[in-house]
């Protein structure tokens, strides 16, 4: 199993959030969500300025496979898609945590309603779904 | 595998095995207010002899008439090898296969389907077909709504020039989806969009514009004028186009310069008999920065294990059976059989045989166009560069005088009065590579008669 990074939040849907200095925060998918989706061969980020609520699809990650929505686990504005991902869609296969998929400014009080999982936390997901 | 139908005694033990009586039995929870009972206007069923006589009967109530009607579907010459090429066993399937890599000659025909199609119009991509093109219109709509990030609108400038038929078929299909439709009318004196019309529009949320070339009234629009000035503002550009006039007229991949967004069409002109209205078939392309969002099945061209070349479906990942509610279209097949007689006509036409097709179509336009309005009481509607139809004025009412033609044998075009009404006793006549100097002349001698006669007993 990989190592869950300790300072990421995460979500049961597989998404996990960095807190940036700056009061944003980035938005991928775990490391367990591109290994259950296999190679990614295109990413559909949104434009920044888009307004988005907790739990709403705003991302598409399209496998050989599959293609998913990725759920945003905090309201609050896009302000940017990470423009790699669009020549460069596996490189949320080669490192899930360093390939941010979106960056958010989050509402007001939304970081505090959200309910982030920790890295243990995720990690019980985890194992509650292979077993 | 040989299709052999459940037997009654299958049917006895099926039923048997989950318990139910009958096969009535199994559609009880259809309320009986909902169910429609017997058919009793269905007839009692003929055999072989009685069905064909039948049918010659109503084909014989057609009649054989001279025929000078277009507006959006053309009669071209077919070459015999078009249907009997497609009506062979290894091609006679109106569907994309289910299970589609084991249909290689079937995704072959489509991957070239899709190859001249792309060539044709000077796109990057197509796919394997649409029913036809009113629908592909709509379809394109709803593609430029997701493919245009920056418009939150989701408003479609349309021209009025634009067919009326797809124009209809657009609205309705969207009308649940939030997608608002806005007319952009034509200069009366020329029949086409003037660039400057588009100036109202400036500064407003527009998703994408609508341009038909050659449009309803067969006059070319300025599609470079009209195209450049969506570009510069983030509107998309969505082209309808006739493939045979592609034969000729600059493809919409290079209108402006920079080329459309989605360029579609009907494809009907392209080998597939008048036939009454259908079934025709459209087609659909795009540059390759929006192919994810198009609708419909693409085949691509790929290697196996083995490095064999090899067809196969691709991009699934934006189609229904694995995108569910969320997939591009509903669309999941293609208009196969047409699109091989297509492929078919395409590949025996070649580009030199469709800029010939093209050019006679025009041609026998232009004179048929000068022979009607050395007829008194006749005269063209606009002035400028057209196709193969145009749109003449009468002095008096067109549904009478087309009556009166249709008894004479003759289909005189189509009266434009219902759709434009602002126009006046307008007539809508087209001539394509099939109709001959003598036709024209039929319609010339007939036309003045009934001028003559209707003036007479006015």
């Amino acid at each position: 199993m990989s190592k869950l990074p300790p300072d990421l939040k995460y979500t049961s849907s597989h998404e996990w959030v960095r807190s940036l200095p700056d009061g944003t925060v980035e938005i991928g998918i775990t490391d367990h969500a591109q290994s259950a989706l296999g190679d990614l061969v295109f990413v559909d980020v949104p434009e920044a300025g888009r307004a988005v609520k907790a739990g709403e699809a705003c991302v598409v990650v399209e496998s050989v496979k599959a293609a998913s929505d990725v759920y945003s686990p905090l309201s609050g504005e896009i302000t940017a898609g990470n423009p790699v991902l669009a020549s460069e869609p596996e490189a949320v296969n080669k490192d899930a945590y360093g390939a941010w998929l979106i960056r958010l400014k989050p509402a007001a009080g939304a970081l505090e309603q959200a309910q982030l999982l920790s890295a243990a936390d995720y990690q019980k997901v985890l194992d509650a779904e292979g077993g | 595998m040989a299709f052999i139908p459940h037997t009654e005694a299958d049917v006895t033990a099926m039923l048997a095995a989950i318990g139910a009586n009958s096969i009535e039995d199994l559609f009880d929870e259809i309320p009986a207010a909902l169910r429609v009972g017997s058919l009793q206007a269905v007839p009692e069923a003929l055999n072989e002899m009685q069905i064909g006589r039948l049918m010659s009967e109503r084909a014989q109530a057609d009649g054989l008439h001279l025929n000078f009607i277009g507006a959006g579907a053309y009669e071209h010459h077919i070459p015999s090898a078009v249907w009997a090429i497609t009506t062979r066993g290894e091609f006679y399937s109106a569907y994309t296969p289910y299970q589609a890599e084991a249909s290689q000659g079937t995704l072959q025909v489509i991957y070239e389907f899709q190859s001249m199609i792309t060539r044709l119009t000077g796109m990057q991509a197509a796919n394997a077909s649409m029913y036809d093109g009113a629908s592909a219109l709509a379809e394109a709509a709803l593609m430029a709504v997701r493919a245009n990030r920056k418009s939150g609108s989701s408003t479609i400038l349309v021209p009025t020039t634009v067919h009326p038929h797809y124009r209809r078929v657009a609205v309705a299909a969207t009308a649940n989806q939030g997608l608002k439709f806005l007319e952009v009318p034509y200069s009366p004196e020329r029949g086409v969009v003037l660039p400057e019309t588009l100036r109202g529009h400036e500064g407003q949320d527009i998703t994408a514009l609508v341009i038909q070339q050659p449009n309803f009234f067969g006059n070319l629009e300025d599609v470079d004028a009209l195209t450049h000035w969506a570009r510069q503002r983030n509107i998309l550009v969505i082209a309808v186009v006739n493939p045979i006039s592609l034969g000729l007229l600059k493809p919409p991949g290079e209108w402006g310069g920079t080329g459309v967004d989605i360029a579609v069409g009907e494809g009907q002109p392209l080998g597939v008999p008048l036939s009454a209205g259908g079934p025709y078939f459209g087609f659909m392309t795009t540059r390759m920065e929006h192919i994810r969002q198009m609708p419909g099945r693409i085949v691509g061209r790929t290697l196996d294990l083995n490095g064999r070349e090899g067809f196969t479906l691709t991009l699934q990942a934006r189609e229904q059976h694995i995108r569910r509610a969320k997939a591009t279209s509903n669309i999941c097949t293609n208009q196969g059989l047409l699109v091989t007689a297509a492929t078919i006509y395409l590949s025996i036409m070649g580009p030199q045989g469709l800029a010939r097709t093209a050019a006679a179509s025009h041609q026998r336009t232009r004179e048929l166009v000068g022979a009607l309005t050395r007829v008194p009481g006749v005269r063209q509607a606009f002035s400028g560069p057209l196709f193969h139809e145009a749109a003449l004025l009468l002095d008096r009412p067109v549904a009478p005088v087309l009556e009166a033609l249709r008894l004479r044998g003759i289909h005189g075009g189509v009266d434009l009065a219902p759709w434009y009404p602002g126009l006046g006793n307008a007539l809508l006549v087209c001539a394509t590579e099939t109709r001959t100097s003598a036709d024209i002349e039929r319609y010339r001698l007939a036309l003045d008669e009934v001028m003559q006669h209707n003036a007479r007993a006015a």
